[in-house]
């Protein structure tokens, strides 16, 4: 019994460290941002690695989910004859919901990975201590231009990813299952508006922002050699997803 | 520079206590000890990287962790310390990794900066390597150009954590040289740690012995080598019968600095 709640405590214990460090570094990044030196160049080299390397697997994975989610709606739909609304229904989805989740989700796995992969590998080569040494913030200058890039650049990923989940919801209705182009085109933009896209891109900010602080944290405090960059990179990608599907219902939620 | 009464503890093991030590202007302290002892944990409380537990760290009479975050960083402009693989940002090239401290705290300009990088890529003698990068680079280059990074700002007082280790000879000659020479042309305070007696011999103005979480022993050089203490003895014969008990190492953190900088 003791050795239960000794396991449940620790793990409660290590639960809440990584919560207030979250929180310790947040604070940190914050005064970062507003603090000179600035560095725009940083922040435009990360635009490209997150935002721009990201492109083909985020346009990939919006392609095929629209694809699916027409295929889905159609089985569906058929059932009380209103294959019209499938339009419909792909392009509310991939706005509000699919194309914020699955972006954040894919982004995590590319580039909230790498971060923790390479910061962890510079706390084990001691690069971090180098930097504190050349009296240099290593939090402003490693976490700053990540979180700034991904807040940037997630938003602008899920506007192409819903774009191009909307073309694959088409491709297959129109193409696969001999839906009438003009209504389906119609009834796809019939019943959207405009606060199902902000909706969907306030959610992908915050999304940016999650993934990249954790990300970074995970690297930041990497321990041990290189077991330790593969762990924190695992966890990195664990913890980011968990984050951002976590932060999507209380967002949903406050944005519905 | 001066650390006074200055103990560390990692869980339970206690690697620093009540450590005192002094090094003045222009003058080079060579530490040695067995490994694990705790020589590197000594060096990051100089430069801040890791906090004390208690005791003080002053650098021209100004404590370390009683001045604000901007001017312990201040201070710390004063550091160049060189760390054990030279820890080079392997993002960057190796002109860059040296123009880092230039660019990021002085407002010279981009030709000063290109000419103080090839200064300090001569005076560790490895001219013209400025679009290297570090992964192309060997061991004993990669410490070269960490002394060059390190000197970048002129600092007055020089760390250099094992520069020679895992060197061969030849390599550890002319990493040697090299420190003779910094030395000789910038005349900074120096603290260096090493295992290595040509080190010792070759940069030193005083000896320590780290055993015990203590500096035990503070001399010359000469009188390290003659030293009749058989735990110096033991040091410069490389005996270990004449060694004290070996101590559990420390341990050492890997995210060291996280907690004097979170």
């Amino acid at each position: 019994m003791n050795k239960f709640f000794e396991f449940f405590g620790r793990g409660l214990l290590n639960v809440m460290e990584g919560v207030g460090r979250f929180f310790v570094l947040l604070g940190l990044t914050m005064r970062g941002v507003v603090t000179p030196p600035f560095s725009p160049v940083a922040t435009a080299r990360q635009v490209v690695r997150v935002g721009v390397d990201s492109v083909p697997v985020v346009l990939l994975t919006a392609l095929f989910t629209g694809g699916v989610l027409a295929l889905q709606t159609f089985k569906g739909f058929q059932r009380f004859h209103a294959e019209g609304y499938i339009g419909s229904v792909v392009a509310l989805s991939m706005l509000r919901e699919l194309g914020p989740v699955l972006t954040g989700l894919m982004v995590t796995g590319r580039a909230g990975s790498a971060m923790a992969a390479e910061l962890g590998s510079m706390r084990v080569t001691e690069q971090i201590d180098a930097l504190i040494s050349l009296a240099t913030d290593p939090v402003q200058y490693l976490f700053v231009p990540r979180v700034l890039a991904t807040i940037l650049v997630v938003p602008m990923l899920v506007v192409l990813a819903d774009a191009i989940g909307i073309l694959g919801g088409y491709l297959v209705a129109v193409g696969y299952l001999g839906a009438n182009p003009v209504i389906y085109m119609n009834n796809t933009f019939q019943y959207l508006s405009m606060e199902d896209m902000t909706s969907g891109l306030i959610k992908a900010a915050a999304f940016g922002f999650l993934l990249s602080l954790v990300g970074c944290q995970c690297g930041y405090d990497t321990k041990g050699g290189a077991e330790g960059v593969g762990l924190s990179t695992t966890k990195a990608v664990v913890m980011g997803s968990l984050s951002i599907l976590i932060a999507d219902f209380f967002l949903t939620k406050v944005l519905f | 520079m001066k650390l006074t009464k200055v103990t560390k503890s990692f869980g339970t093991k206690t690697v620093l206590s009540g450590l005192d030590l002094t090094v003045t202007r222009g003058e080079s302290l060579v530490l040695v000890g067995q490994s694990g002892i705790g020589k590197s944990v000594l060096l990051k409380h100089v430069i801040g990287l890791l906090k004390p537990d208690s005791g003080t760290v002053e650098i021209d009479g100004e404590d370390l962790w009683k001045v604000s975050a901007k001017d312990r960083d201040r201070l710390r402009r004063k550091f160049g310390m060189s760390f054990q693989e030279g820890a080079l940002f392997d993002s960057m090239s190796v002109g860059e990794n040296i123009a880092f401290p230039l660019t990021r705290h002085t407002k010279k300009s981009k030709k000063e900066i290109a000419d103080r990088v090839a200064e300090c890529l001569e005076l560790v003698r490895l001219p013209g390597i400025e679009e290297k990068r570090p992964s192309e680079l060997s061991g004993g280059m990669r410490r070269r150009v960490g002394f060059a990074r390190a000197i970048a700002l002129q600092p007055e007082i020089l760390l250099f954590d094992e520069p020679t280790t895992g060197l061969d000879p030849i390599t550890t000659d002319v990493v040697v040289k090299v420190i003779e020479e910094m030395r000789a042309r910038l005349k900074p305070s120096a603290i260096t740690i090493t295992h290595d007696l040509k080190v010792v011999f070759g940069v030193a103005d005083r000896v320590g012995l780290l055993s015990g979480g203590k500096i035990l022993v503070d001399m010359t050089p000469k009188e390290f080598e003659q030293s009749k203490d058989p735990r110096v003895a033991a040091f410069v014969t490389g005996d270990s019968e004449l060694a004290p008990p070996e101590t559990e190492p420390e341990r050492r953190p890997a995210a060291a600095s996280a907690e004097a900088h979170p």
